[in-house]
């Protein structure tokens, strides 16, 4: 099927789910003038990014190059490409937005994704770049038996993949209704077109380069932003919080913690939750395999971890000059002029209405099309790696045993890719109303409750099985899961049910579910004295040598 | 893959091996559990004792504690990834070629 039908299929599909959509009762839209500036930027990025998707493209053949990109790409462009896979529409818009409201608190969330960025490079990303796999799952199932571990690797890839997803077309969706005053569904659908042309035209190789142009253009688009602010204080941090303090509401309130996260438990668990999540992202993890050797893997991390570190000190200046910039010009930046009714399309666009603050029409263009670009980049990413997930390891590897051909299994891979699409417009439109930052955090539980805990076990652990891998696998992903859907954002927000009445009181089930994951890999694994558990501890030293040195790779590396 | 076999027992067995195996779990660990301890003691002071990162640089400053412990914590993230990239790539690397080429022998 060409790729045009693939998006009239789409279409099709999709115009159901918005008319029940839009059906709902929203918050009242305020329709705003269509942004000329903006929008002229906005389709000039799209236009250079779908155009450099299909030139790589035309260069990608095989499938290998589609998921991996060749494994030509060098430490530092791959480092600058996963900083452009971490710097989403959660880090920009979702941690200014959260700074912007609750001052103080937005820090944690910065700190702890960048605290994450060690732990991989220490401990993951060289090993899975010398066992030369391709995706979590072919890491996972190195010794143990394929159809289990698969089963449990694909389905924690799918769950992380929807939640982020979900986060960007959030972020996503408010940035296109606010640019050109539609109603937030059909900004979502919008979204949810231009995103599938991005993955189906290109594959990895040219979501790697648009990363790394994305990555470029953000991180001098807030260095601008945080440059403005700053020279409004003359560069003087304490000014710039004293003037915060002064036109917020709850004052001194913004310089402490406690603003978005109320308890103690809830802190530890979302602590727990951003430090370990990075180590079981699939789309993170997938990027170690497109450098070819640990050497690159390890360079690539580092840069990484300064690219990341250095945005999200400046994220915490733009939340903190969105507030002594937009708190005193309601009129400007608030629904109805009132402070009381909200920020024009949620507190998640504080960023963005900044741009206007600083630089007028133009700047606001600028970063509108630069976070647009950013979002987009990012879902190709995700859907590329959630389409593997069903593609390679549901698909070629269990349901067809292999006996597969590289276009079938394409095929497949663009089937999932329209799929989740779907998903994601669907989903995007019921979380309208959360922090975007909020949903990928709770991406991040679900990573660290079930994907890390498997990747850790199975790579360090000699006595870990497959019974233990995939049962305990499962029981930390659906116990993160079911938690998650009873906790207030999801239950009272999004399932509609009367305020204070989630069973679940806590911000992250981070912190009961990723113990329960190892507790239970470790007790199942230790009691499993199957035949095939004896098999597998055998063949730990085998993947310990090839983890530790990438001996072995060259030959069992392609496929 | 018989080959291939005996040549895993044979690294297996190499005690430059088991050396750099346990030299780098050492670094890789002692620096994990080094960041660990810093940021959970940063999120048990979010939990338990908020108050003491709320309290000002100085009287008749905003600018509290919390702010800037935060950004040396940032800071201390990436020396620490730096310092184990430098150290992996120049030492620990060099000791795994030798060993491979040591096995193909």
């Amino acid at each position: 099927m060409s790729p045009r039908l693939y998006f009239l299929l789409l279409c099709a599909f999709l115009w159901p789910v918005l008319g029940w959509a839009t059906g709902l009762d929203f918050i009242p839209l305020h329709r705003r003038e269509t942004n000329w500036p903006a929008i002229s930027m906005f389709a000039f990025f799209v236009g250079a990014t779908v155009w450099l998707s299909r030139w790589a493209a035309a260069r990608a053949r095989a499938a290998a190059d589609f998921y991996t990109g060749s494994r030509g790409i060098s430490g530092f462009e791959n480092g600058l490409a996963i900083a452009g896979d971490y710097m989403s529409a959660a880090s920009f818009l979702g941690i200014s937005g959260l700074v912007f409201v609750n001052g103080f608190d937005g820090l944690i969330f910065s700190i702890g994704w960048l605290v994450g960025w060690p732990v991989v490079t220490f401990l993951m990303a060289e090993r899975l770049r010398n066992l030369g796999k391709f995706t979590f799952a072919d890491v996972a199932a190195y010794r143990f038996a394929q159809m289990p571990v698969r089963a449990f690797a694909a389905s924690g890839s799918l769950a992380v993949v929807i939640f982020y997803l979900v986060a960007q077309m959030v972020g996503a969706g408010q940035l296109v209704q606010v640019l050109f005053g539609i109603e937030y569904a059909y900004a979502v659908l919008i979204v949810g077109i231009v995103m599938m042309a991005y993955v189906l035209l290109g594959g990895m190789t040219s979501t790697t380069w648009v990363q790394i142009v994305k990555a470029v253009l953000l991180l001098v688009g807030t260095t601008l932003m945080a440059l403005g602010v700053l020279l409004q204080f003359d560069f003087n941090p304490e000014a710039l919080f004293a003037r915060a303090v002064a036109v917020h509401a709850d004052g001194g309130a913004i310089m402490a913690p406690g603003g978005l996260i109320r308890d103690p438990l809830s802190a530890i668990s979302v602590g727990l939750a951003l430090m370990f999540g990075t180590a079981g992202l699939p789309h993170v993890l997938m990027r170690f395999f497109t450098v070819p050797n640990a050497r690159e893997a390890r360079k690539s991390v580092a840069w990484a971890t300064g690219w990341i570190a250095y945005f999200y000190i400046l994220t915490f200046i733009i939340g903190f000059g969105a507030i002594v910039n937009l708190l005193p010009q309601p009129a400007q930046f608030y629904v109805d002029g009132q402070v009381s009714q909200g920020l024009l399309g949620g507190a998640n666009m504080a960023a963005v209405h900044l741009a206007k603050a600083l630089g007028g029409d133009l700047f606001l263009g600028f970063i509108s099309a630069v976070a647009l670009a950013t979002i987009l980049a990012v879902v190709a990413g995700l859907t590329l790696s959630g389409a593997t997930a069903v593609a390679h390891d549901l698909y070629a590897t269990l349901w067809r045993r292999g006996r597969v051909s590289m276009d079938e299994e394409r095929q497949v891979s663009k089937m999932t890719t329209l799929g989740l699409g779907m998903v994601a417009v669907a989903l995007g439109i019921l979380f309208e109303q959360q922090n975007v930052a909020y949903i990928v955090m709770l991406a991040f539980s679900l990573a660290c409750s079930a994907n890390f805990p498997v990747l850790f076990m199975s790579v360090l652990w000699r006595n870990c099985t497959t019974r233990g891998a995939s049962v305990g696998g499962f029981i930390g992903l659906l116990l993160a899961l079911g938690l998650t859907l009873l906790s207030a954002p999801v239950w009272e927000n999004v399932f509609g049910q009367p305020v204070g009445s989630a069973p679940f009181p806590y911000a992250s089930p981070a912190i009961f579910s990723m113990p329960a994951a190892f507790l239970s890999i470790w007790l199942i694994s230790r009691f499993d004295q199957s035949p095939q558990a004896v098999h597998e501890r055998a063949l730990f030293d085998e993947q310990l040598i090839r983890s530790e040195t990438g001996f072995g790779m060259v030959n069992a590396g392609r496929r | 893959m018989s080959k291939l076999a005996t040549s895993y027992d044979h690294i297996r067995d190499n005690p430059r091996f088991q050396a750099l195996v346990s030299r780098r779990n050492r670094h890789a660990y002692g620096l994990t559990a080094l960041m660990i301890a810093v940021y959970f003691t940063y999120i048990l002071l979010i939990a338990f004792r908020p108050q003491w990162l709320a309290m000002p640089l100085a009287n008749g400053m905003v600018t509290p504690w919390g702010i800037v412990l935060g950004l040396a914590i940032i800071v201390l993230t990436v020396g620490v990834t730096s310092f184990y990239v430098w150290r992996a790539n120049h030492e620990f690397d060099r000791e795994a070629g030798e060993i491979r080429k040591d096995s193909l022998r």
